[in-house]
């Protein structure tokens, strides 16, 4: 159980790397691009990968009347975010502790990696609602108006995982550093709750062999 | 298409496999079938970059030319002394302080010799100097930005021809007169040239921080001509070797009677004792006039300084400071070879090439044996300087560049060849024809501790029938050798732009990391900038009318502009907001008596517009800077001179 609760504590700290590296990034390429634009969705705000592509990426959306990307102070989520973040990362390593002098159980770890799960798809959610909207909220007089082949206006959403043509952009859109260090972060967090599941179970063993014994 | 170019150049290769085979035991000169795809060692395919940058000036274009190689495609072309409406260079009110002289506005000169700045001898590629031969100037252009930097004016010369060669860590750019002249100017007879005119040589000292140059000191010689020159490197670090011509001092008909001595000299400066002489407070003062142009990339404007001194050093004052190396028929190129040991003097009216050593020469300076002086300047013996004479078999030798493989390679303007032969021993290894009578010739790095022996660039006068033709006048031509199976191959033959004299070359790795993108608009100190658009504004100053002005694709703000008069000064200064690389606008208006502006990403230029009829008149960006460029326009409302119309402006209402 000390290995495990090791874990846990470990675990919900490679979250901090969300402060340190974004949690996406999505890059923009095209023919007049061969160095593609680039934005890394950090959870305190979006910056451009190269000092100016944000200003650039507006610069090109305000043909086809997208909205200029969000600063950090337009967006509640860069207030929340960290907030989240902050929070979980302190609970994840209290059970931890907890459970390294033996206060609480497995069950602790595991629930915390449900809720950080649950957290973090409702965070893809909000993300993907706001992707779609960045995409579809078009100013009316917009100078460019592209519609598809049904006659619907071509909307400009960017994927939220994987890689897809927008005119003559190459989207491609993938989880980050901090992205990948909290993924890391929370499957330690299931080895740990395996981990106590085990010398859990193996202390029952011991346990019942004991009371055969008496 | 492709293919079938393809198959032509196969073919035409395979033809002339079959007629250098055909040559019998001549062929010994192609290096074998399997190494003969001429077309593939010049290929740079779509996409990819050339090894090398080529650097050629531009000769009477006043410019400098931006080449690739072994491609032979040109990049850009770098305004230097002339003005260059395609970017508004000395039209716009920014740049034409760079065209200051002590003439006033020059808008021309004649380009000839570029050099790359050095570091212990080797290429370190922060500057690139052009002299300008007419009025004498040097230039000095950034090789970060790819623009002219800086130009100082040098006084008391004409033909400012033996320049801009550079000492091995850049610590002076030299530059010498090719016409004697009165030092100071007066008013005298011509005939009374001989011994009453100078001829200037300048030590122009470089910053090594940030370039900045300043005339340390001139030394002023006698009054032959002098003509080209090359810095000593390693051992001879410390001198400079001038060759010289019309050492008779005829000041008429020099074709003839500056022919008739049998040798004329290379000057051998001592230059660091110069120097020491200068920096111990020795040297004359003397009053001048002379311009010295700086550009800032912060304020993206030039200033120009008049410099009213100049100091002045007596060669003969300084014992040990200056010799003469006897060397026959009017030498024109003298280079220096990357040990530092070989000077060599191209005898231009001679088939053979003479060439000095160094070592020889301190010893016949250190035993003393002289063979009299000319105007107190002690003339060596020219047995005792001797180190060989290449017997090239070629007529009118004028430039050697070298390979630093222990081979060095001379032109024959008259012979129309380029003459590969091997120092020390001076044998004749490989001949080849240039495409016709070649003048410089240049190796990435020749003028240097490290050349880059991969190539030679044969710059030719003549042209005649080796392109397309384009009426009476053609551009100049430039043929490719490539030396590295050590013999000599033509490979390439393409035109250059204006007259290239010499031409300097630096490995591309080392230049294109550094070159920048664009100017930051943040660091932007321009006074009449305008940073954002909602700083865009008109402002009236009397009959003078200043328009911030800012451009974005696809737009100008303002672009409606009312309340300009008739005999008003229209000020339009462009603010490029963009921050982004390679996206210029550019800025015309109907009428305007200058160029149009081009300005980068960062930039701020200005010109002047007089409007001189009522109406309502256009103006337009004319870099297709986007799918809406066409759209990118405005208005300037001209009204009488004694209307009363305020002056409004707008964009978007």
């Amino acid at each position: 159980m000390k290995k495990a609760s090791l874990l846990m504590i470990i675990g919900p700290l490679f979250l901090l790397g969300l402060f340190a590296f974004p949690l996406w990034n999505i890059m923009l390429g095209a023919p007049q691009y061969p160095e593609p634009l680039g934005m890394n969705i950090h959870i305190t705000g979006i910056q451009g990968v190269s000092e100016f592509d944000l200003q650039n990426i507006d610069g090109l959306n305000h043909y086809i009347g997208m909205k200029t990307i969000p600063k950090p102070g337009e967006m509640w989520e860069f207030n929340i975010f960290p907030m989240v973040i902050i929070g979980m990362v302190g609970l994840g390593v209290l059970i931890g502790l907890l459970g390294f002098f033996g206060k609480v159980g497995y069950r602790w770890f595991l629930g915390w990696f449900l809720l950080m799960s649950i957290l973090g798809i409702l965070g893809m959610y909000d993300f993907n609602v706001w992707l779609t909207d960045y995409g579809s909220n078009l100013d009316p007089h917009a100078i460019i108006k592209v519609v598809n082949e049904d006659g619907t206006p071509m909307t400009y959403k960017p994927p939220l995982f994987g890689n897809q043509k927008m005119l003559n952009f190459d989207v491609t859109s993938l989880p980050s550093t901090g992205g990948y260090m909290m993924f890391v972060g929370m499957t330690l967090t299931v080895v740990a709750s395996y981990l106590g599941w085990k010398s859990k179970k193996s202390e029952e063993k011991q346990g019942s062999k004991e009371a055969v014994a008496a | 298409m492709k293919r079938n170019t393809y198959l032509v150049l196969g073919l035409l290769g395979f033809a002339a496999l079959l007629t250098s085979c055909g040559n019998g035991n001549q062929g010994k000169g192609s290096s074998g079938a399997l190494n003969s795809s001429n077309a593939e060692k010049v290929y740079v395919a779509p996409g990819e970059h050339d090894e090398f940058y080529a650097f050629m000036s531009g000769g009477y274009s006043g410019n400098l030319t931006v080449y690739g190689l072994p491609s032979g495609r040109m990049f850009k072309e770098i305004p230097v002394f002339s003005q260059f409406p395609t970017s508004g260079y000395g039209y716009s009110e920014e740049t034409k302080p760079m065209l200051n002289t002590s003439f006033g506005f020059v808008p021309w000169d004649d380009s000839h010799h570029p050099d790359i700045s050095q570091t212990n001898g080797e290429l370190d590629g922060r500057w690139i100097f052009i002299n300008g031969n007419n009025t004498p100037r040097i230039a000095r252009i950034d090789l970060q930005t790819f623009e002219t930097a800086e130009i100082i004016e040098v006084p008391n010369s004409a033909g400012n021809h033996s320049s801009s060669f550079i000492t091995e860590n850049t610590e002076y750019v030299v530059a010498g007169t090719r016409f004697s002249v009165p030092v100071p100017q007066a008013d005298m007879p011509i005939k009374d040239y001989k011994g009453n005119f100078k001829g200037a040589l300048s030590f122009i000292s470089v910053d090594p921080e940030d370039g900045r140059m300043d005339i340390k000191f001139q030394i002023l010689m006698p009054g032959f001509n002098y003509d080209l020159s090359h810095p000593g490197r390693g051992k001879s670090h410390g001198w400079f070797f001038f060759t010289t011509y019309n050492t008779e001092e005829a000041n008429t008909l020099l074709e003839v009677n500056a022919s008739q001595n049998d040798k004329d000299f290379i000057a051998a400066i001592n230059w660091k004792k110069i120097e020491e002489y200068v920096n111990n407070g020795g040297g004359t003062k003397m009053p001048a006039n002379y311009a010295h142009n700086v550009y800032s990339d912060e304020t993206h404007t030039a200033t120009s300084t008049m410099v009213k001194e100049v100091l002045t050093v007596d060669p003969t004052k300084i014992p040990g400071a200056v010799f003469f190396l006897p060397t026959p028929k009017s030498p024109h190129g003298c280079d220096v070879d990357p040990s530092g040991e070989y000077i060599i003097g191209n005898g231009k009216l001679s088939a053979d090439l003479t060439v000095h050593s160094f070592d020889k020469m301190i010893a016949a300076i250190e035993g003393k044996k002289f063979d009299g002086e000319a105007y107190g300047i002690p003339i060596l013996k020219f047995e005792d300087v001797l180190a060989g004479t290449v017997k090239s078999g070629g007529l009118g030798p004028l430039h050697t560049e070298f390979d630093g493989e222990g081979n060095a390679y001379t032109t024959f303007f008259i012979s129309s060849e380029v003459v590969m032969w091997k120092l020390g021993t001076w044998e004749v290894i490989d001949r080849k024809p240039t495409y016709y009578s070649v003048g410089h010739l240049m190796i990435p790095g020749g003028n240097s501790r490290k050349p880059f022996g991969k190539y030679v660039v044969a710059m030719n006068k003549i042209t005649k029938d080796r392109y397309l033709p384009t009426g009476p006048e053609l551009e100049h031509s430039a043929q490719l050798y490539d030396i590295s199976g050590g013999k000599m191959e033509l490979i390439y033959d393409f035109p250059t732009h204006g007259e290239p004299h010499y031409a300097a070359g630096i490995p591309a790795e080392l230049l294109a990391p550094k070159s920048k993108k664009f100017y930051k608009l943040a660091d932007n100190k321009h006074p009449y900038a305008t940073l954002g658009a909602a700083d865009a504004k008109v402002v009236r100053e009397g009959k003078d009318v200043h328009i911030y002005m800012s451009t974005i694709r696809s737009h100008f703000t303002p672009d409606n502009i009312e309340g300009v008069k008739v005999g008003d000064k229209v000020y339009f200064h462009i603010t490029n907001q963009e921050q982004d690389f390679d996206v210029p606008h550019g800025f015309a208006v109907i009428g305007a008596n200058t160029s149009e502006l081009l300005v980068m990403p960062g930039q701020t230029k200005t010109i002047i517009w007089e409007p001189k009829q009522v109406g309502v008149w256009p103006f337009y960006c004319t870099d297709f800077c986007s799918a809406l460029h066409q759209e990118m326009q405005g208005y300037v409302r001209v009204s009488p001179a004694s209307s009363n119309i305020e002056l409004s402006w707008s964009l978007g209402d």
